[in-house]
């Protein structure tokens, strides 16, 4: 049994809560948030131990794990309270607010040999993870061009009072919206040297970004549009497309399909063949232990707890979404808001200089992912 | 409860395989008329049962149905509630306690609650969760409906949370208030039959996936096989053709396969689809419309 304690209990909190309590190798020892009265009631109804303060928690209900669920400025200091007491560490995404305060977690959490995981659940979509696979068996020839495009329905009025609403705390279409196409293209193709164009515009937000648009210049040549709007009401809910055009053919996929096309000088990779390839998410779906909003949630938290319980026998886990991986997606975050304020490009890598010399997330990605 | 369910996905700009049909079907259906004219060929052919959602266009078609008595006096609504993406979106719009307070029409409660701390919390919740429910039946008003059900984020929320009190103010309410029986959505079989047999609610009426390839049955399909023979419960198939991905005969032979599964909820936007399913339900069930 691995033990672990849920710290916020906003709308993925809850989520996160239930899906961990409902797994089989886990006991939920203790729940933490700062709002009295939806700890009093899930406190009263569900018999969960709940707490006011997150080191208390820590210190008194000693989980193994801790599942961080709260507004993004308050990760680092919560994430590092863990690190410290040597407790595993699920934290959703973005990991920080400043690229240095993420390379300075993935240093602690290394030192302190603890999982970590971030809440990139996309990676863990099964579209997804067949363009990865796809893109892996070299079926589309050299990368030329991708466009990662989320779209939905969260800020629709002038008005909002939440964290979401300031950017200071994290909120904002950049950090909690733009960071996931940008972590799929992190994922297929890794780190970009430069970023062009960025426009962060805002449609209702007074305080924040409501939309995201760059052109991101990747090292070996390809380049990468990022198109993002988080006002787009036409949208039932988060809808993230991802376009990738190589020499040898196209593969367009959402969280639904995979559209994959091959031309004639392509060698296809097994289930596939030259022209139109179409893989649904019913074929490409592994079945979970509970389902609550989509299999990439539990598949995550599962992959989390598979990973502790393999170091806790010594045995390693492909991260695929740890904080190394992370790290990644904040230090573009950081490219794109200096140059939307036109600060010259050199001055907005402070993280790259002062990265450890083992950079195991660049191993890691290229040789087993 | 009818051998065939007319589902509301369709109209709602929802398809678990394709985004673009799913765009498309919402393009369609915008016009409230559309969703009828498909209702209505489905009535033709004898489905006379909506399980919908409680999205604020079904309340036009409650309207619809309430002006015309002669034509839709059979006719069943069987709500699904709540209508999850309006909660979300409050929340993400005003934190967890403004939506609470937002779709509370009674403020003072929460107020009182938020400052009494924990002694008014049990008494509370109970209030708001009844209060709820009525503000989301109040668009049936005068129609039938005989099962109302708590949709499936929500029910598999409470059950992974264990929040076993709710299953029982929620079952209770809709018997007392509504003479209906309380029904469940889930994607967690399991986890929610053990969840409903804890809070002492027998033979539920529950609906979950079920289909021929086990798409979406979490712990798998021959768990979800026993399920079916072993337990003690009115079983409602969804997703049986996974959204296109099992041809319809495959599907429901599948289907009638499995006796213990009572119902079927399927959705379809043309006359041709509905037709054809319902021609393929009456080979294969004696009276296919009425179980």
């Amino acid at each position: 049994m691995i033990s672990i304690a849920v710290a916020g209990i906003g709308k993925m909190g809850l989520s996160h809560l239930a899906m961990v309590r409902a797994h089989p190798d886990v006991d939920v020892v203790g729940v933490c948030d700062s709002a009295g009265y939806l700890r009093d009631v899930l406190g009263k109804y569900t018999g969960l131990p709940t707490f006011a303060d997150y080191t208390t928690m820590l210190d008194t209900a000693k989980p193994d794990a801790v599942l961080i669920a709260t507004p993004t400025g308050a990760h680092v200091d919560m994430v590092r309270a863990a690190l410290d007491r040597g407790i595993h560490v699920f934290c959703e995404k973005p990991l920080s607010l400043s690229a240095a305060d993420s390379l300075d977690l993935v240093a602690r959490a290394e030192a302190a040999g603890v999982v970590t995981a971030v809440g990139y659940h996309n990676r863990f979509v099964g579209a997804f993870r067949e363009v990865k696979r796809v893109l892996d068996s070299g079926a589309i020839g050299d990368i030329n061009h991708a466009l990662a495009e989320s779209y939905g329905p969260v800020v629709l009025r002038p008005k909002g009072a939440t964290w979401r609403s300031r950017r200071t705390a994290g909120g904002g279409c950049l950090y909690d919206y733009a960071a996931h196409p940008l972590d799929l293209l992190a994922w297929y193709l890794g780190e970009p040297a430069k970023v062009s164009g960025t426009a962060l515009g805002s449609i209702f937000s007074a305080e924040t970004d409501d939309e995201v648009y760059s052109l991101l210049h990747y090292p070996a040549g390809p380049t990468a549009h990022l198109s993002v709007n988080w006002s787009d009401e036409s949208q039932r809910k988060m809808t993230t497309r991802i376009t990738l055009w190589g020499s040898k053919g196209k593969i367009v996929a959402d969280r639904q399909e995979i559209q994959v096309y091959l031309r004639d000088t392509a060698t296809p990779p097994e289930g596939y063949h030259h022209g139109w390839n179409v893989h649904y998410t019913t074929e490409l779906t592994d079945p979970v232990w509970f389902y609550l909003r989509g299999e990439e949630y539990s598949a995550q938290l599962d992959h989390f707890v598979r990973q502790i319980q393999a170091s806790g026998a010594g045995e390693a886990v492909d991260p695929l979404n740890d904080f190394a991986s992370a790290l990644v997606t904040d230090e573009v975050i950081e490219k794109l808001l200096a140059d939307a304020a036109g600060i010259p490009a050199t001055a907005a890598e402070p993280a790259a200089a002062h990265r450890p010399a083992r950079r195991p997330f660049w191993s890691r990605r290229h040789a087993t992912v | 409860m009818d051998r065939l369910l007319f589902g509301d996905n369709q109209f709602f700009g929802i398809n678990h395989m394709s985004e673009e049909k799913a765009r498309a079907q919402a393009v369609r259906f915008q016009d409230t008329s559309a969703v009828i004219d498909v209702l209505d060929s489905a009535l033709d052919n004898g489905i006379r049962s909506f399980m919908c959602t409680t999205h604020d266009r079904i309340a036009e078609v409650a309207d619809h149905m309430r002006a015309d008595p002669a034509r839709y006096g059979d006719y069943q609504f069987l709500p699904c509630m709540p209508y999850a993406h309006k909660y979300a979106n409050a929340v993400t719009e005003d934190g967890m306690l403004g939506a609470i307070k937002r779709f509370t029409p009674e403020q003072g409660m929460l107020s009182a609650a938020l400052a009494g701390g924990k002694s008014l919390a049990t008494k509370d919740i109970e209030g708001m969760v009844t209060l709820l429910i009525d503000a989301e039946m109040k668009m049936f008003q005068g129609l039938k409906t005989p099962v109302v059900f708590l949709q499936n984020v929500v029910v598999d929320l409470l059950v992974g949370l264990r929040f076993d009190d709710a299953f029982r103010i929620f079952a209770q309410h809709i018997r007392d208030r509504y003479d209906a029986e309380p029904a469940f959505i889930t994607m967690n079989l399991e986890a929610t039959l053990d969840t409903l047999e804890r809070v002492g609610i027998e033979n539920p009426i529950v609906c979950a996936n079920m289909n021929k390839i086990g798409f979406r049955m979490s712990g798998g399909i021959e768990r979800y096989e026993q399920l079916l023979e072993e337990r003690d419960f009115q079983a409602i198939a969804m997703s049986v053709f996974a959204s296109g991905a099992i041809p319809a005969r495959e599907a429901l032979e599948w289907v009638r396969d499995h006796p213990s599964i009572r119902s079927v909820v399927f959705g379809a936007s043309s006359a041709a689809n509905i037709r054809s399913t319902a021609a393929l339900a009456s080979e294969l069930w004696p009276d296919p419309v009425a179980a």
